[in-house]
């Protein structure tokens, strides 16, 4: 049994992960935004048979009340022993090239409100000397293109991040495991024809607890596309600049 | 081709912001009916409204949101020794989706179809409203969307009573029958048996007409609870067409005949009994570019023997040999007006896709129906009008009620559209 803090808990990724936490009878704090959704949530998990469940309504983009989110979450779950931050959107590429209040917010959201988490959860991690702390990250940070550079560029400032926090905290014994899925069918990428790179929430889900159990730093889901984006990475800029990806 | 503009929703609110803004087309699962009624020029996916409301562990009680799959559902039910008390042979199809079809299993002839185990829907209608129907509330309603595909508004939770079971495995019984004389008796015979089906070889012909494997299942009562999950083999891509052609599927039967040993009794995990095909995802591409047609009909038990004969002949004759045809007794019918099944034989077949086909299978249509038969709507894709009309004559209750809670016009399929019932 865990204790276990979800953050954007009522994205796809983070709802599978939860099932599987639930069938396990772990402990759960739900951080979401829509409260609906957060409370058709909470009542699946414990038909799942979560032991303890508690949650909290929170808009990530406002950064003031992080704070008080987590406090509430270390109040409930006394020790933190998985935290994974899972909230996120997908911005409209184009909308964001033209106009900068769009581009702020998808920065806001993707970035900055997901570094302003790991910076509070990680302080609070250290001060315990245990627990594992996902986040996910995306193959789109590992190159911009054009297609997507805006939540490539969010994604890679986290990637960067938590990089930075994992060295810090190895002595304390808080592991940092930055999730990398490629391309995943949920509601945030509707409008995507879906092809065999597609994967399912739920095996990415399965993947994250695998990653926790192996001691990974660094996981790309599923795994095929650590060597997609080795290639992608590989290719010269003056090169890649000429491509259409 | 159907291009469609496809809404996920993820909850009630969704569903009803998307009727607010005009929405005209259907409400879709896992898109497993193999013909058109989950096809529109826009659909309502409900895959994301998949959450459990309420499980009562002791009474066996479970209220879902229609998007939840049966191999979700039951990965959450049997380890706490429950089980579906209905279930078709694929675990990849949603609650809602069952419910909307009605569905039967190899339980049929004792248990009836899902819809006598659903305590309660909830629909949303046409103008954004929930209602909850049952039996006895809204009764109305709730027999025109049971089997209704959908078309009367949008199944949004489902509450299910559910079965007590004390063992995941099912204790097997093999019988092999020799033509369709004696897989008819041996139905008749074993009427006691919880779940009985058959798997037929549509080739044989002559004396061999009909020759079978008849599968009877109980519920064991060891082996535990513990579910087990083995990877799925997928198919990566579409074969050439033409490789199940009627050679591979005669020598297939044949071997497969050959193999089942009569009176064998053995112990098999619930999934290879109930769910054989589930093994190996994206199957239908065993039959290659132009896929294939499902058909299944059910036919009164008097008239059973001859439309049965007179369909395998007629099969056989053409040489269009179906690889998989599944032959069931099924029990009484119910109050639901395009429920499928009746009190008689039931028999499956797909056939690999074909122009030729289409003529063989409106013959058949003509068959079934001048019997008193019916031609199942979650596998049809190419009934008339004019015969839905004779097969389900109940067709004008099911128009009048989504007339009176104004799903016409608004609740609509690529189904509905061919089978007339969109005015």
């Amino acid at each position: 049994m865990s204790n276990v803090l979800i953050i954007g808990a009522t994205s796809a990724i983070a709802i599978a992960f939860a099932r599987q936490c639930a069938s396990r009878k772990d402990r759960l704090f739900l951080v979401a935004r829509n409260a609906t959704r957060l409370q058709m949530l909470v009542d699946d998990l414990q038909a799942r048979g979560a032991v303890a469940i508690a949650s909290q309504l929170l808009d990530v983009s406002r950064l003031d009340r992080h704070v008080e989110v987590l406090s509430a979450a270390v109040k409930f779950l006394k020790i933190l022993d998985v935290v994974l931050i899972a909230h996120g959107s997908l911005p409209d590429q184009q909308v964001c090239e033209t106009n900068p209040s769009a581009l702020q917010q998808a920065l806001q959201i993707n970035g900055n409100a997901t570094i302003n988490l790991l910076a509070l959860v990680a302080n609070r991690l250290q001060s315990q000397h245990c627990g594992a702390l996902l986040v996910i990250s995306s193959v789109a940070g590992d190159r911009g293109r054009a297609s997507n550079y805006v939540y490539g560029a969010a994604k890679a400032a986290v990637s960067t991040f938590a990089s930075g926090l994992r060295n810090r905290l190895y002595r304390d014994n808080v592991r940092v495991i930055t999730v990398k899925p490629g391309f995943v069918d949920t509601p945030m990428t509707v409008s995507f024809d879906k092809g065999l790179l597609w994967a399912q929430p739920e095996t990415i889900a399965r993947g994250m607890q695998r990653a926790i159990d192996r001691r990974r730093n660094v996981v790309y889901l599923p795994a095929f596309w650590r060597w997609i984006m080795w290639l992608i990475r590989a290719v010269p800029e003056s090169i890649f600049k000429r491509l259409s990806l | 081709m159907v291009s469609a503009r496809r809404h996920p929703i993820c909850s009630d609110e969704g569903i009803r912001s998307q009727l607010k803004q005009g929405f005209q087309g259907i409400s879709r699962g896992l898109g497993r009916s193999y013909g058109d009624s989950a096809l529109a020029a826009a659909v309502l996916d409900l895959t994301g409204l998949d959450c459990i409301r309420s499980f009562d562990h002791r009474r066996g009680i479970i209220h879902c949101y229609a998007g939840i799959s049966l191999q979700e559902l039951l990965s959450v039910i049997v380890p706490s020794g429950w089980f579906l008390p209905v279930t078709p042979g694929t675990r990849f199809v949603t609650l809602g989706g069952a419910v909307a079809s009605d569905v039967h299993g190899k339980n049929h002839h004792l248990d009836g179809c899902i819809s006598a185990f659903v305590e309660q829907l909830e629909i949303m209608t046409a103008n954004g409203d929930v209602l909850v129907c049952s039996q006895t509330e809204h009764s109305d309603l709730f027999h025109a969307s049971c089997g209704g595909m959908g078309l009367t508004g949008v199944i949004v939770s489902i509450c299910l009573r559910l079965r007590a079971v004390r063992s995941c495995y099912i204790e097997q019984t093999t019988l092999r029958a020799e033509n369709l004389q004696v897989a008819f008796e041996l139905f008749a015979e074993n009427q006691g048996a919880s779940y009985s089906v058959a798997w037929l070889d549509c080739l044989a012909r002559g004396d061999n007409l009909g020759r079978s494997v008849v599968m009877l299942g109980e519920h064991a009562d060891s082996g535990g609870l513990k579910m087990q999950y083995k990877a799925q083999f997928a198919m990566p891509l579409d074969m050439p067409t033409g490789l199940l052609n009627s050679s591979v599927v005669r020598n297939f039967n044949r071997l497969y005949y050959r193999h089942a040993v009569n009176g064998q009794e053995k112990e098999v995990y619930f999934v290879p009994f109930f769910y054989p095909l589930d093994r190996l995802a994206h199957w239908n591409r065993l039959y290659g570019k132009q896929g294939f047609l499902q058909y299944q009909f059910v036919v009164p038990e008097d008239a059973a023997f001859v439309v049965m004969t007179e369909v395998l002949s007629r099969i056989s004759a053409a040489q269009l040999g179906s690889f998989l045809c599944v032959l069931k007794a099924t029990g009484p019918g119910n109050a639901n007006y395009l429920s499928f099944p009746l009190q008689g034989m039931s028999l499956a077949l797909d056939f690999s896709f074909t122009l030729s086909l289409l003529p063989l299978l409106n013959e058949l249509d003509a068959i079934v129906v001048d019997h008193g038969g019916r031609i199942y709507l979650a596998k049809d894709a190419r009934m008339s009008a004019a015969i839905f009309r004779r097969a389900y004559p109940k067709w004008q209750i099911f128009s009048q009620v989504r007339e009176n809670y104004g799903a016409a016009g608004v609740f609509c399929s690529a189904q509905s559209n061919r089978l007339g019932l969109d005015g």
